[in-house]
């Protein structure tokens, strides 16, 4: 509880987690997904677990981009910085995660022109101020990012610039839900639904969720008074026998979403056939790629591409503990085999990425406990 | 990955449509507002920003809001180091 200090309004905290385990039947357990990596953070962060009675489990959903995305794809956008022509461009969140041979960062070390942009607007700046370099950019993301790499394409083409292309990566949050929903050992009664994502794609998204599947899904802002309202939210719907789609996040997110940005995805991109996620295998019409029109900006069109698939670590239970079945900790390799300096899965790569959150806030606490002889 | 930055906007640009300069904790870089583009922003607006683009516009009580949840979540240095770093870093 040494988090709640910390709060703005520690009196709204305490209704909220109040009302929470007013509303919460002490008779069943309630397993609740976040699916946005950024509220994982922002769970373990605020320690709102201790906020939350023992029967609400939260699990912590795929919605990471850099843990979702497979090996073999950072390989394959490695390799083409092999070509000493080729700037490879990318946020800094990808440079520490390990392909097969080492890290885009430890790529740069053995002497490829590796560098971090902030935004894709500088890689394509970078492109126009080296006329005989090639700028590639590695994009990855959900659609609160994909908006972005379409309009700097729609730029792209209006310069008639030629030496510029994206790798694209990015991936679409629905598929992996309805992933989720369908895996047998599925275990999920209700969403805590992604902040950002849904002021591109509004709320409309998700009415299958709450009408097919009959599981309460709300959208959420990363407070933490947020995260325990949309609980609250939660629960008054399960309570009323009800599953709908809310917002609890109204003053980002619009019902309708932002025409602009889909307009801009929409001219751009079409969906793959499938594409693999990291954790969780191949998952039909999952991810985003660059359409005919824009083929000369598309590095998969422009470069040989080798195509690597590289099979997750079997030791590895990311898939498990995605859906909720395992939890971070009772993975074999957790903190062990694998940790954030180290990752072996994917979950542990990012600090959005569930082990890591787990590992950095719930792990560190319990190790410290231990070693002082408190008992955890 | 999904972090979003209040920004406030300073000054735009006739003759460049879409682009913004902001001031985040004192920081001022330029912004694309593409996304925008329905409703584009006025000089002292307030808009979430991600990866150098303008997502939504908010309040300015949304954007104080947010900034002190950056600061809550321990992502206040990160926010303001991807924001000096649009524009390639410069200044």
């Amino acid at each position: 509880m040494k988090f709640v200090d910390e709060f703005r309004e520690p009196g709204v905290i305490g209704k909220a987690a109040e009302e929470i385990r007013r509303l919460a039947d002490p008779a069943k357990h309630y397993r609740f997904m976040e699916v946005c990596g950024g509220h994982t953070h922002a769970i373990y962060r605020f320690g709102l677990k201790d906020l939350l009675p023992s029967n609400i489990e939260l699990v912590h959903g795929p919605g990471c981009p850099v843990c979702v995305l497979p090996m073999g794809r950072i390989d394959d956008g490695l390799s083409m910085a092999q070509d000493p022509n080729v700037i490879f461009t990318a946020f800094g969140d990808m440079m520490r995660v390990p392909g097969t041979h080492g890290s885009p960062l430890e790529h740069k070390a053995r002497g490829m022109d590796i560098r971090i942009v902030y935004s894709p607007t500088d890689a394509l700046k970078l492109a126009q101020k080296n006329p005989d370099r090639h700028v590639m950019f590695f994009a990855i993301g959900f659609e609160t990012t994909a908006p972005s790499t379409a309009l700097i394409l729609m730029r792209a083409k209006e310069l008639g610039l030629s030496n510029f292309s994206v790798f694209c990566n990015h991936v679409t949050i629905i598929p992996a839900i309805r992933a989720i929903l369908d895996s047998p050992d599925m275990r999920i009664h209700a969403f805590v639904g992604p902040g950002h994502v849904s002021t591109v794609i509004g709320c409309r998204p998700y009415e299958w969720i709450a009408k097919n599947e009959g599981k309460p899904i709300v959208i959420s802002g990363f407070e933490p008074v947020d995260v325990l309202q949309s609980i609250v939210m939660i629960l008054r719907q399960l309570k009323a026998g009800e599953a709908k789609v809310e917002n609890q996040y109204t003053r980002v997110v619009p019902w309708e979403g932002s025409k602009a940005a889909l307009r801009a995805m929409a001219e751009v991109f079409e969906l793959r056939p499938y594409f693999e996620w990291r954790g969780m295998g191949f998952i039909s019409q999952s991810a985003l790629k660059i359409r005919d029109g824009y083929a000369q900006w598309d590095s998969e069109q422009r470069f040989q591409i080798p195509g690597v698939r590289v099979t997750d670590p079997k030791a590895a239970q990311c898939g498990e503990v995605l859906k909720g079945v395992l939890k971070p900790a009772q993975c074999k390799l957790f903190g062990k085999e694998c940790t954030p300096e180290k990752p072996v899965g994917a979950l542990m790569v990012s600090s959005e990425g569930s082990c890591a959150a787990y590992y950095s806030y719930e792990h560190r606490k319990a190790s410290a406990l231990t070693s002082i002889g408190a008992p955890v | 990955m999904c972090l979003a930055i209040p920004a406030k906007v300073v000054e735009l640009f006739p003759e460049e449509q879409n682009k913004a300069l902001v001031e985040v904790v004192g920081v001022r870089r330029h912004i694309d507002t593409g996304l925008l583009a329905d409703d584009p922003p006025k000089a002292g607006d307030w808009v979430l920003i991600h990866v150098g683009f303008a997502m939504s516009k908010i309040s300015e009580e949304q954007a104080l809001d947010q900034i002190q949840t950056l600061t809550m979540l321990g992502e206040h240095d990160a926010a303001k180091q991807e924001v000096e770093g649009y524009g390639l870093g410069e200044t």
